[in-house]
């Protein structure tokens, strides 16, 4: 359960989606029988955050339109799953693991040094707007800890020189 | 013992997570030949006759479940893969998925032409996406080669995969929370019954079964379900991914007999080689966070003086006393220099983020222990805490709609069970032990 983010509301704002993204959502939502459309609802989430770097309620509302049900269901969802991101973020957020698997090889420590590195917090954004820092809860990768999570790609086996180098490929556009 | 590789046999041949590669390798043969010569109800035949036990956590009986599956006409009934692997320690579902996608692609054409089912779903966690893309690419691939679709290899079975991501949800990989995230819903779990065999995805009859669990049915169907049967020990049988992971030297996912002793999976060459940095064992968990922890010297031993084997029974031998249990496989070591205090602290503070709310003893008593369980670990707390966690255990154990309540009560429960001493040892040291370990706890001398 999402216990720390409260939607950021401007109900005036208006959201469109570029033809890219509804070419994907329409591929999404046809996979579902018809009439069982809302299962789209999680993926979309996932387009619009990929796209904008979180999502808004704008965003939201507009999901709902296309999938024709309350803006309230969208919203319902949207902060019950951990990875939605329902305020502004960095472009880069790192989300470190750790529980215990990752915990028993050095995550809090990590987190530490992360969090001194880029003089921030954990929930913090640095100032150039560039990192977010974030902790996860058990993201999978037991074995190959301590790690983090940016978008699509897990960091594994890390240690401060390589968070080092990580924080200067995103620097530096390396790593997109 | 010589390891035999049913799942992971050819992980290391490059290229193996394309068809072409898969294929040469013997891949879809299985499923080319159960089309012929197996009727549907032949393979769930075959896969009772395994013994097969789900490998997700539970390890029910796969066959027994499947035949379960109501079957009403006009109705369709649909297979979901549980990829929704999020159980501390465990990752051996990820890394069958990246690295031979096409098997849990053939299993799930297998299971799903054993169970009727036209249309299948993977639901696999959403911090996975990039495996998604994998499996897309998989299923492709699988299409264009006559797999999927129409009419499958001339045999009149039609089938689709569906793949579809969660976004973040512990609760999501309990079955009927991965439905209604799987419609698009919050990830609260249903009031069972009805059981997803008879009202399961949009109410149609449902079989939902672990990534490893739909793999194993390509060997199983390959080899026979005698032959699986005889691998592995008593009801514990074929083999098992092990997700290895904490202060062990190589850390990683093993496919094992099930039946190959603790000691040896844990200090043999083949396997762990042993603890990290040449320290010594305090303590394990061998199936995930959600089973009881072990002290050292009921690991590799049995309180009666017993190898300790792994299996679905030697690994539960002593009952919660002092046994614990095979679960996911996700094999959490910890050495010397671990806190027991802190780790439970640790694992409660999952259970009471992943808590979906909707049972009052769950939403409320993993927060209360997780509090509580801060306090002393931060050397704030007072005897009386032990004993309060204690009754608050029971007070959710059994108590809720799913089984988070139990997996978040069964850890707290068994860590003061064993280390109960090194609890009282925070209080008591409560400025010590933020400096330092308690160490090793010893083994009770019986009289």
């Amino acid at each position: 359960m999402s216990q720390h983010t409260q939607p950021v509301f401007d109900p005036s704002e208006v959201i469109s989606f570029n033809d890219a993204m509804m070419e994907k959502i329409t591929a999404v939502i046809k996979k579902f029988p018809e009439g069982k459309e809302k299962s789209a609802l999680i993926r979309m989430l996932h387009i619009a955050q990929a796209e904008f770097g979180w999502v808004s309620v704008p965003a939201m509302n507009k999901i709902a339109e296309i999938l024709s049900i309350q803006p309230v269901e969208v919203y319902e969802v949207a902060s019950f799953y951990t990875m939605f991101h329902l305020q502004p973020v960095g472009k880069h957020v790192f989300e470190v693991c750790r529980t215990g698997p990752c915990a028993l090889v050095g995550s809090d420590e990590l987190i530490s040094y992360i969090q001194d590195k880029l003089n921030i917090q954990v929930g913090e954004t640095t100032e150039d707007g560039l990192f977010t820092l974030k902790t996860a809860e058990c993201l999978g990768g037991c074995g190959y800890g301590p790690l983090l999570q940016c978008r699509n790609q897990y960091h594994e086996h890390l240690t401060p020189e390589k968070v080092d180098a990580l924080i200067e490929q995103y620097k530096s556009g390396q790593i997109q | 013992m010589k390891n035999r590789r049913l799942l992971l046999e050819h992980i290391d041949v490059p290229g193996i997570q394309g068809i072409e590669v898969y294929q040469k390798q013997g891949g879809y043969d299985t499923l080319t030949k159960a089309l012929k010569n197996f009727s549907p109800d032949g393979i769930v035949e075959e896969v009772k006759k395994s013994g097969l036990r789900g490998r997700g956590g539970a390890g029910f009986p796969t066959g027994l479940k499947w035949s379960f599956l109501a079957k009403p006409e006009g109705v369709p009934r649909y297979l979901v893969c549980n990829a929704d692997e999020s159980e501390p320690g465990t990752f051996k579902d990820r890394y069958l998925m990246e690295k031979i996608p096409h098997i849990l692609i053939e299993g799930m054409i297998l299971s799903s032409y054993a169970l009727g089912a036209n249309t299948s779903y993977i639901y696999i966690r959403g911090e996975f996406m990039y495996i998604l893309d994998i499996l897309e690419k998989a299923i492709a691939e699988a299409h264009a080669k006559g797999f999927l679709g129409k009419n499958i290899q001339g045999s009149g079975f039609d089938h689709e995969i569906i793949v579809t991501p969660g976004g973040g949800a512990y609760i999501c990989g309990e079955e009927t929370a991965l439905l209604e995230s799987l419609e698009g819903k919050r990830g609260n779990p249903r009031i069972k019954p009805p059981f997803p065999a008879v009202k399961g995805l949009w109410g149609c009859p449902t079989v939902v079964n672990n990534v490893e669990s739909i793999a194993a049915v390509v060997p199983i169907v390959r080899e026979g379900g005698d032959a699986y049967a005889n691998i592995g020990i008593g009801k514990s049988t074929g083999t098992k991914l092990i997700s290895a992971c904490g202060n062990l030297a190589r850390p990683g996912v093993y496919e094992i007999e099930l039946g190959v002793s603790v000691e040896e999976f844990m200090y043999g060459d083949d396997y762990c080689r042993g603890i990290a940095n040449g320290k010594k064992l305090k303590a394990c968990v061998p199936g995930g966070s959600s089973v009881p922890i072990l002290p050292h010297f009921l690991v590799t031993k049995t309180a009666n003086g017993e190898d300790r084997l792994m299996s679905y029974e030697s690994l539960a031998d002593g009952g919660f006393a002092s046994g614990s249990m095979l679960g996911s496989g996700g094999f959490i070591v910890f050495d010397e220099d671990q806190c027991i205090v802190r780790n439970t602290w640790n694992f409660t503070r999952f259970y009471a983020h992943e808590s979906c709310g909707q049972c009052s003893p769950c939403r409320e008593g993993t927060g209360w222990m997780e509090k509580i369980l801060y306090r002393l670990e931060h050397g704030q707390g007072n005897l009386r805490d032990i004993d309060l966690l204690e009754e608050m255990n029971k007070k959710i154990e059994g108590n809720t709609i799913c089984p988070l309540g139990d997996a978040a009560a069964w850890p707290v429960a068994a860590a003061i069970r064993h280390f109960r001493e090194e609890f009282e040892w925070h209080v008591n040291h409560a400025a010590d032990a933020q400096k330092r370990n308690y160490g090793l706890i010893q083994q009770p001398v019986v009289a």
